[in-house]
């Protein structure tokens, strides 16, 4: 049942998928992690217009599905972005779901690192305000920093999830790595297969960075 | 140097400062003593603006810490704090703490920044232990550390908000010798306290503070020879007796 007619002539298509996965989740980790941390800054804020923003913005996508996001971005995103320019240049795909997977998961970050911020004691940000740091250096030198340490293990276990729903790219079309091999599979015939491949890739890079994380979490709490 | 006058504060409906007055004078080392929840750790925190109050005005050499306009970052700079938990940053060397904020907040150079670190580190008797990290020091340590990362910023004024509190019992003297020692030197000193013994040594003045009032601003001889008030007697007789 698992046979492959031609494994070795699809590998090529599937790297570039897989490329195009990992470029995907790279960068809406990144982008997801900075708006995350500017939105929980925003959740505790004194200013109490901008701490209800930002709670407004991570309840919100926290009760979408992801899936509805993506959809409803690849629509939305041109149309805003050639509103705002005033041209009608196409933007693709990659670049809405991009957008969609960074304010996505910008709420899920968020929570987590606005968790880690209020676990760094009251008396961290009195000191350095007493040395005269500012707000903006107390939280650059020294809250955040400890918030991201004590926070990482988690920050990379949403990363993997993440990884797995960049799959949904799918839905408009994107040449991800799943994308990729569900088309091999329906052009060579062989459709279960290449699923079962796809999945067992997804298990195996998921599975090993899971094990990895945990390995990390012993290591940093020690 | 230091000047409070009429302070009260209020968390909701709860009084925690009544009409606190006291003067700290250039040079002048001033004991702040009383029962735990009195109010001693809040009004000291009131005088670098940790802390926020609804009336009175505190001013520090000549600023007003309550006025709005005033840059509380910049009078900060210039007044040292020492914490019960001596709050060294924990991600960072030794050497890192001491630097940090006269890079960030003074514009020092990297290099006169930490020679101006290591001087003062040296100064307090720590000068092995510059790579380390906090945690692998003892709280003794660690607090020494602390003033030392105080003094560097050249403050014109300290205030220690019971240091020694949160340390074991044959560590508190290595933290109270380096305090007396800066007290001999002249530094500007409002320190919130139990430690009689230190207040006898090196204080100008005691003040006994009791639910948020000020109930006793004396000299040291008369606060220690005859305190007027009952409450402060009562404390003293308690504090003393061991």
């Amino acid at each position: 049942m698992l046979h492959f007619s031609d494994l070795q002539g699809s590998l090529p298509g599937l790297w570039e998928g897989m490329k195009v996965t990992l470029q995907m989740l790279i960068m809406a980790v990144l982008g997801g992690m900075i708006l995350g941390t500017l939105l929980a800054l925003a959740r505790l804020s004194h200013n109490k217009v901008l701490a209800a923003l930002g709670g407004a913005y991570v309840t919100y996508f926290r009760s979408i599905p992801l899936l509805m996001v993506i959809s409803w971005f690849y629509f939305a995103v041109p149309l805003i972005i050639g509103w705002v320019t005033g041209t009608n240049r196409p933007i693709g795909a990659f670049t809405s779901c991009l957008v969609a997977f960074t304010m996505f998961e910008a709420a899920y970050y968020a929570e987590i690192v606005r968790a880690g911020i209020q676990a760094i004691s009251r008396g961290q940000m009195n000191a350095a305000y007493a040395l005269g740091m500012t707000y903006g250096q107390t939280m650059r030198l020294v809250v955040l920093p400890q918030a991201f340490r004590k926070m990482t293990p988690l920050l990379l276990q949403q990363s993997i999830i993440l990884f797995q729903d960049t799959s949904l790219v799918y839905a408009v079309g994107v040449l991800d790595f799943f994308n990729v091999a569900y088309s091999k599979g329906n052009i060579t015939g062989e459709l279960q297969q290449y699923i079962l491949l796809a999945g067992a890739v997804y298990f195996v890079i998921s599975f090993s960075a899971s094990r990895l994380v945990k390995h990390l979490q012993k290591r940093m709490t020690v | 140097m230091i000047s409070i006058k009429n302070v009260s504060k209020w968390y909701g409906d709860f009084q925690v400062l009544t009409d606190c007055s006291t003067e700290v004078q250039k040079g002048e080392v001033v004991v702040v003593c009383g029962p735990s929840g009195s109010g001693k750790s809040t009004l000291i925190k009131c005088v670098n603006g940790l802390e926020g109050f609804q009336q009175g005005t505190i001013t520090v050499d000549g600023i007003s810490v309550g006025d709005p306009k005033t840059n509380l970052p910049k009078l900060r700079s210039r007044v040292g704090m020492v914490f019960q938990h001596f709050e060294l940053f924990p991600h960072l060397t030794i050497t890192e703490n001491l630097a940090l904020a006269q890079i960030k907040v003074l514009g020092r150079s990297k290099d006169a920044a930490i020679d101006k670190g290591l001087k003062l580190l040296d100064r307090v008797g720590l000068k092995a232990h510059a790579h380390k990290h906090p945690g692998q020091l003892s709280g003794g340590q660690q607090q020494r550390v602390a003033i030392a990362r105080a003094l560097a910023m050249d403050p014109i004024a300290m205030l220690f908000d019971e240091p020694t509190s949160a340390l074991d019992p044959e560590m508190i003297n290595e933290v109270l010798d380096v305090m007396v020692e800066l007290a001999k030197e002249g530094m500007t000193m409002m320190c919130v306290t139990h430690e009689m013994g230190f207040a006898r040594k090196v204080a100008n003045r005691v003040i006994f503070m009791d639910r948020g009032q000020i109930i006793e601003d004396a000299k040291k001889d008369e606060f220690f020879g005859s305190p007027r008030s009952e409450r402060a007697q009562a404390f003293l007789s308690k504090i003393l007796a061991h």
